[in-house]
C-alpha cells in the first residue's frame, strides 16, 4: 500500500525525531545509566567514581531491609492482585445486569479511580487512627478493642493492601464490563434454557471467555503493584520498622534521604529486572495483545 | 429475556443487589466521610450526630493556612503543558508509524512500547541527575518533560491512524496538501474521540501523579496539589482533622466534579484507552 519511497524514509524519521528525543532522553538513556552506574562506587568532590564490578551487588545480597522490602512486595502483589480482580469481575456482573440505582452504584465503583492516592490516603489515614478512628469505632459497637492498626507491623501491611484494592477494583472493572457488554446474550439465555445455574453459567461460559480481559488487567495489577506506592509518604512511610516498605519507596529512600545514588540505582536495576520479566512474561502469554496490527 | 423477569426479583436477587449496595457505600466511604469532617466543626470530626451545625470554616481555614490557590495554578499549568506537548509528539510519531516506511521502523516500534512498562516513575533516581544537569530541578518544566513522549499515546493514535482509510490521504495530496496538511486536515479531526479519550486519562493521571513531582520540585512556586496536600496533611503541620479533610476536597474538587459531569465520557475514554 504505501511505498518504500526515499522521501517517505526521511519523513518518517523527521516526524519520529521530536518524539524520540524525548524518549531517548528520559527512558532509555536514565534505564542504560542506571545499569552502569550499579557497577560503580559512589563518587564524592575528593574521590571520583570507580568501577567495582559486583560489589554493591553483594552489598544488596547482605541489606536485611532490602529483603524485607522484597518481601513485602511480594505479599502486596499476592494480596492486591487476586482480590482486586475478582472485585472487579464481580462490580462488573452487577453492574451489567438489572438493579435498582445501578448508575449510582457503578459511580461509586469508579470514584476512586480519578481521586488522587494521596489525597484519599489522608482519609484512610483517619480510618486507621487508634480508638477515634472509624475502624475502631465500628469495632467497637461489636466489642473489639481499639487497636493501632498502622503501629502494628502484623496489620499494617494489610492496612495498605485494602486501599490499593478499593483504588484499583473500580477501574479494573470497567474493562469487565466492556468485556460483558460484546457477550451475546444467547448465550445466557441458552444456558438458562438448558437449566444452567448461574454459577454454572460464570464458571463454564462467561469466565472463559473474560480471559483476555483478566490477563489484560493481570499485566495492569501487577505493575502496579511495583509502582504504587504513593500512600506510604502519608500513612507510615514505610514502617514501623520497614515493615510496609515498598521496592519502590525504599528505592526513593536511598535515594533522596540517604544521599545513596549508586545503590539506589543499584535497586533500581532489580526493579527494572523485574518489570523486563514480567514483559517478557506478557509477551508469551498476551501475545495478541503485543503483535499488535 | 429481561421483560420476564423485570417485575418480580427473588430473595436471591434483593441479596444480591443488597450486596452490591453494600459494596458501594463502603466505595464510597472515604468521600462521604471527608464531606462529613469538611463540613461540620472540628469537635464532630470523630463524632456521628444528625444534629451537628454545617460550617465552611473548615475550607476558609485550609485555603489559607496552605497556598492552594498557587498550587491549583502548577497544577494547570503542568497538566496543560504535558497534555499539549503529548498531543503534538504523539501526533506526529503516531503519524510516521501508521502511513510511513522507513528502515529500523519495527524496531524504533518496539523501544516505544517499552515505555509502557519503564514508566518515569521508575527512573526518578537518574532522571534527577539528568534534571540538575539541565539545571531544571524545581521547575514546572522538570516536572512535566519526562511524561511529554507517552508511548501510550503513540499507540493510541497509531491504532487510531490506521483505521482511516489510505485513499482519504491519497486525495488530499492530489488535491495539494503537503503532510503535514493531510495530517492536520484529514488524520487529526477524524481522531477526536481518541483525543478525546487520551486527554481525560492523561490529565487525570497529572492531576493525581505524586512521586515524580515530590522528588523535583521543593518550592511553592512549583509544586503541584498533590505534593502541597502531603505536606499541608502531614501529622508534624499539626493541622487537625477536619481542615485536613477540607483541604483534601479542595484539591480533588475539580476532578471530581468533572468527573460527576461527564461521568459517561470519562468511563468510555477509560476503557477506550485501556483496550485498544
Amino acid at each position: 500500500m504505501i511505498r518504500f519511497s526515499p522521501q517517505s524514509r526521511i519523513y518518517g524519521w523527521l516526524l519520529l525525531m521530536p518524539a524520540a528525543v524525548f524518549l531517548i532522553a528520559f527512558t532509555y538513556y536514565p534505564a542504560v545509566a542506571t545499569l552502569a552506574k550499579s557497577f560503580f562506587s559512589q563518587g564524592t568532590a575528593l574521590r571520583p567514581a570507580e568501577f567495582i564490578g559486583l560489589e554493591n551487588y553483594e552489598f544488596l545480597a547482605d541489606d536485611d531491609v532490602f529483603w524485607t522490602v522484597v518481601w513485602n512486595n511480594v505479599i502486596y502483589a499476592i494480596g492486591t492482585i487476586p482480590i482486586s480482580i475478582a472485585l472487579a469481575m464481580l462490580m462488573a456482573i452487577w453492574v451489567n445486569g438489572r438493579m435498582p440505582l445501578k448508575s449510582l452504584v457503578r459511580m461509586s465503583y469508579f470514584t476512586p479511580t480519578v481521586l488522587p492516592m494521596i489525597a484519599v490516603a489522608n482519609i484512610w489515614l483517619f480510618f486507621y487512627t487508634p480508638d477515634i478512628g472509624l475502624l475502631d469505632q465500628v469495632g467497637g459497637l461489636f466489642g473489639f478493642a481499639g487497636h493501632n492498626w498502622l503501629g502494628d507491623p502484623d496489620t499494617v501491611l494489610g492496612c495498605i493492601i485494602a486501599i490499593t484494592v478499593w483504588k484499583e477494583a473500580g477501574f479494573f472493572m470497567i474493562f469487565y464490563l466492556a468485556a460483558l457488554q460484546t457477550l451475546p446474550p444467547e448465550l445466557e439465555e441458552a444456558a438458562r434454557l438448558e437449566g444452567a445455574s448461574r454459577w454454572y453459567y460464570f464458571r463454564r461460559v462467561m469466565f472463559p471467555l473474560l480471559m483476555p480481559t483478566t490477563l489484560f488487567v493481570l499485566i495492569n495489577a501487577v505493575i502496579n503493584s511495583f509502582k504504587l506506592v504513593d500512600q506510604l509518604f502519608i500513612l507510615t512511610k514505610g514502617g514501623p520498622d520497614n515493615a510496609s516498605s515498598l521496592l519502590l519507596y525504599y528505592i526513593y529512600e536511598v535515594a533522596f534521604s540517604f544521599l545513596d545514588q549508586t545503590y539506589a540505582s543499584t535497586l533500581t536495576v532489580v526493579l527494572l529486572a523485574t518489570l523486563a520479566i514480567i514483559a517478557i512474561g506478557q509477551f508469551v502469554f498476551l501475545d495478541k495483545k503485543v503483535h499488535y496490527q | 429475556m429481561s421483560t420476564l423477569v423485570l417485575g418480580k426479583r427473588s430473595a436471591g436477587e434483593w441479596l444480591e443487589t443488597g450486596a452490591a449496595w453494600f459494596l458501594a457505600f463502603i466505595w464510597m466511604l472515604p468521600l462521604l466521610y471527608a464531606f462529613w469532617a469538611a463540613f461540620h466543626p472540628s469537635e464532630y470530626a470523630t463524632r456521628f450526630d444528625i444534629t451537628a451545625p454545617l460550617t465552611l470554616d473548615n475550607f476558609r481555614e485550609a485555603w489559607s493556612q496552605a497556598p492552594f490557590a498557587r498550587y491549583f495554578l502548577n497544577t494547570f499549568i503542568l497538566v496543560t503543558s504535558i497534555l499539549a506537548a503529548q498531543f503534538v509528539l504523539c501526533t506526529l510519531a503516531a503519524y510516521a508509524f501508521a502511513r510511513f516506511e522507513f528502515p529500523g521502523k519495527s524496531i524504533a516500534f518496539a523501544l516505544v512500547l517499552v515505555q509502557l512498562m519503564i514508566m518515569p516513575e521508575v527512573l526518578i533516581v537518574e532522571n534527577y541527575v539528568t534534571m540538575s544537569n539541565l539545571g531544571l530541578v524545581d521547575s514546572i518544566l522538570g516536572v512535566g518533560l519526562p511524561y511529554m513522549a507517552s508511548a501510550f499515546g503513540i499507540f493510541l493514535l497509531r491504532q487510531t491512524f490506521k483505521t482511516i482509510p489510505y485513499e482519504l490521504d491519497e486525495a488530499a495530496r492530489l488535491e495539494g496538501c503537503s503532510r503535514l496538511q493531510v495530517l492536520w486536515k484529514v488524520y487529526v479531526p477524524l481522531a477526536r474521540q481518541t483525543y478525546i479519550a487520551y486527554g481525560l486519562v492523561s490529565v487525570s493521571y497529572h492531576w493525581n501523579n505524586f512521586l515524580w513531582p515530590l522528588v523535583i520540585t521543593n518550592s511553592v512556586t512549583t509544586r503541584p496539589l498533590t505534593v502541597g496536600l502531603a505536606i499541608f496533611g502531614a501529622p508534624e503541620s499539626g493541622v487537625d482533622w477536619s481542615i485536613i479533610t477540607a483541604g483534601t476536597l479542595l484539591a480533588v474538587a475539580p476532578l471530581l466534579f468533572a468527573f460527576l459531569l461527564f461521568q459517561r465520557q470519562f468511563v468510555q475514554s477509560f476503557t477506550r484507552a485501556g483496550i485498544k
